[in-house]
């Protein structure tokens, strides 16, 4: 029984990293039908600015992050008016391949700043080792994760359903033409989700540099994970991206756990089978 | 499209499709091309017997991309299917090629045809993520069914008897470029007679425009599972090609990233047109070769670059661009 609660925690923990590594990319590809594999590049340069921060820089852990954040953040928003912005509007195919290139484009780019090789994180005293809680020894820093993930979560929702720029995100998700018809800044609105969204990818990245192990194949190890979560979550919806990322991180660690010779098929058997039973994913509203 | 002269008249029908079917001069010398690199003295067989066998597995992934306008990104998962039947057969005593790639082509149509009829009613996203979501299925159940396949060791021990009971397998690749390019000829004859058919057109007219296809009564649902199907089959031909020609097997010829590889072949040459996977394979081997005996961690990063450039600047692949110069200089000069 405690065993099973452990391997629950472990996977809502890794779920928890899926989610803030693909939300951005769920609520970007509501927005603007903009299919950007390159958010697992975003990652993968938070958890390298994050490495570079602490060993180079001596700074703190908790004071990387933010740092991971703003510079992806910075970074994204340049790529978006740069480059990605002109291919909204082109066929999912194009925008496939296009960040697809972008992706092995940074795999060779890191791989030539940071070396090819794996690069460890030093965590703080305080993040390591186990705690106990209710009688269960869990990992500290998989407890971090999980609050900082509910928070995320709880800023994201509130900050979407109450301000002032979560009521224009809405508005062009749910129609961009009337959205720009009464007056917003569409293009604007979309940098400033794309800057979020990369930032927190990039958060994500350096979170998940401690437990998914940061080198430059990074980007194509988890972009398979990331697909299938925004796709089960539903575009544009970020409940559903979190519904779906707890759902295959708790899948993916209980099935490995109990079922190991099983490996991946689990979350893969899964996914068709959400994908098949409601292509719009889980929360997805259903496409005209 | 030249379909407003497909008019009622049976003989204007019968001249455009005759006109359809005919070689031009420049298909001629492509496949010249290949026959003369036999004999040319040094020339490396096996790495051309490798495009010639990716620009196959290109071709497979054009029929549904480029004709019918649906995009997989699983199809490694039938070209492995090709390779491991094949590889399975040569390794328990059916040592025959060509029947072998018969068996090999056949099982991975049949798995296409499945696919075809699961994914038929997706689109966008959602029917990525479904290819694909198969393709690491099987790849996983490969990879870790040590036991059956040798997992990440690979199948070994195939044995594959000469062609036709004549011509052995030799190091040097002779006899496996000529196998291949005669196999790969053959397959190539059919896609292009399917493509010039009726059947054909329906599928071009299912990707301009589904709607009005429906309305003139043609079955589209139907076509795709058929075009997954044909598309599947030639790809386990491939698949299989690959398996007898180097008498091994690994889990890598169904990895996800070859999925994305056949794609970025495709889409460098320019879909739609026949001759683009087999030019983009052939860029993106040759690339490879170069670069990766330069450096082999950063090769990547041209391939991605190449990818970024075709997309923005060139947007159909490079076949169709060329063409559209040639017809452009023609154009200039009457």
């Amino acid at each position: 029984m405690a065993s099973l609660l452990t391997v629950l925690f472990n996977g809502l923990a890794y779920g928890v990293l899926l989610f803030i590594i693909s939300v951005g990319l769920a609520v970007t590809m509501g927005m603007m039908q903009f299919v950007n594999l390159a958010q697992v590049s975003f990652s993968m340069l938070g958890g390298y600015v994050m490495v570079t921060a602490m060993d180079r820089l001596g700074l703190p852990f908790l004071a990387s992050l933010p740092l991971a954040f703003i510079v992806v953040a910075a970074f994204s928003v340049l790529l978006e008016r740069l480059v990605l912005r002109h291919f909204y509007g082109t066929d999912d195919l194009t925008q496939v391949l296009l960040t697809l290139g972008l992706v092995f484009m940074s795999i060779s780019t890191v791989a030539y700043i940071w070396g090819p090789s794996f690069r460890p994180v030093n965590m703080p005293p305080w993040l390591s080792g186990q705690a106990s809680v209710a009688g269960l020894m869990l990992e500290r820093y998989r407890i971090f994760l999980l609050v900082a993930g509910a928070i995320i979560a709880a800023v994201l929702v509130f900050g979407l359903e109450r301000t002032r720029l979560g009521a224009m995100v809405r508005a062009c998700v749910d129609n961009r033409r009337a959205a720009a018809g009464s007056g917003m800044n569409t293009g604007a609105i979309f940098a400033w989700t794309f800057a979020l969204g990369g930032g927190l990818a990039g958060l994500g990245g350096a979170l998940s540099a401690n437990l998914l192990s940061l080198d430059p194949n990074f980007p194509l190890r988890y972009l398979v994970y990331v697909l299938i979560v925004v796709s089960v979550g539903g575009l544009g919806n970020i409940l559903g991206s979190l519904l779906a990322a707890l759902l295959i991180g708790v899948a993916d660690v209980v099935g490995k756990y109990y079922v190991p010779e099983a490996g991946g098929v689990i979350i893969y058997v899964l996914t068709v089978a959400i994908m098949m039973w409601r292509p719009q994913g889980l929360l997805g509203r259903a496409q005209p | 499209m030249t379909g407003t002269t497909a008019s009622a008249n049976p003989g204007d029908l019968r001249a455009f499709f005759v006109k359809r079917v005919r070689w031009k001069p420049l298909e001629l010398a492509f496949w010249a091309v290949w026959v003369v690199l036999f004999f040319v003295p040094g020339s490396n067989l096996v790495l051309l017997s490798q495009i010639l066998i990716w620009g196959l597995f290109a071709l497979s992934l054009d029929l549904l991309l480029g004709y019918r306008g649906i995009p997989s990104l699983g199809h490694a998962a039938f070209f492995g299917i090709g390779a491991y039947t094949a590889g399975f057969l040569g390794k328990y005593g059916w040592t025959e090629p060509i029947s072998g790639l018969l068996i090999a082509g056949l099982l991975a149509g049949l798995t296409g045809l499945a696919t075809g009829r699961i994914v038929r009613g997706l689109h966008g996203i959602g029917l990525l993520i479904v290819t694909l979501g198969l393709n690491l299925i099987l790849f996983d159940f490969v990879h870790r069914s040590t036991h059956i396949t040798g997992g990440d060791d690979g199948l070994q021990g195939i044995t594959i008897a000469p062609v036709l009971g004549l011509f052995r397998f030799d190091m040097v690749g002779r006899t496996a470029y000529l196998y291949t390019l005669v196999v790969v000829f053959v397959c190539f004859l059919a896609v292009r007679a399917l493509v010039t058919s009726p059947f054909g057109l329906a599928l071009l007219g299912a990707r301009e425009n589904t709607r009005r296809m429906v309305m003139l009564g043609t079955p589209v649902e139907r076509d795709v599972t058929q075009a997954f199907g044909i598309s599947a089959c030639i790809a386990g031909i491939a698949g299989a090609l690959l398996t007898q020609t180097t008498q091994f097997a690994s889990p890598e010829v169904l990895a996800f990233t070859r999925s994305a590889d056949v794609l970025v072949m495709l889409v460098i040459g320019g879909a739609a047109v026949l001759y683009g996977g087999f030019v983009g394979a052939a860029v993106f081997m040759l690339l490879r070769d170069t670069l990766s005996a330069f450096n082999p961690i950063y090769w990547y990063f041209w391939i991605g670059l190449l990818l970024v450039l075709i997309v923005a600047v060139f947007r159909k692949g490079m076949l169709p661009t060329l063409g559209g110069w040639l017809a452009r200089m023609r154009g200039g000069v009457q």
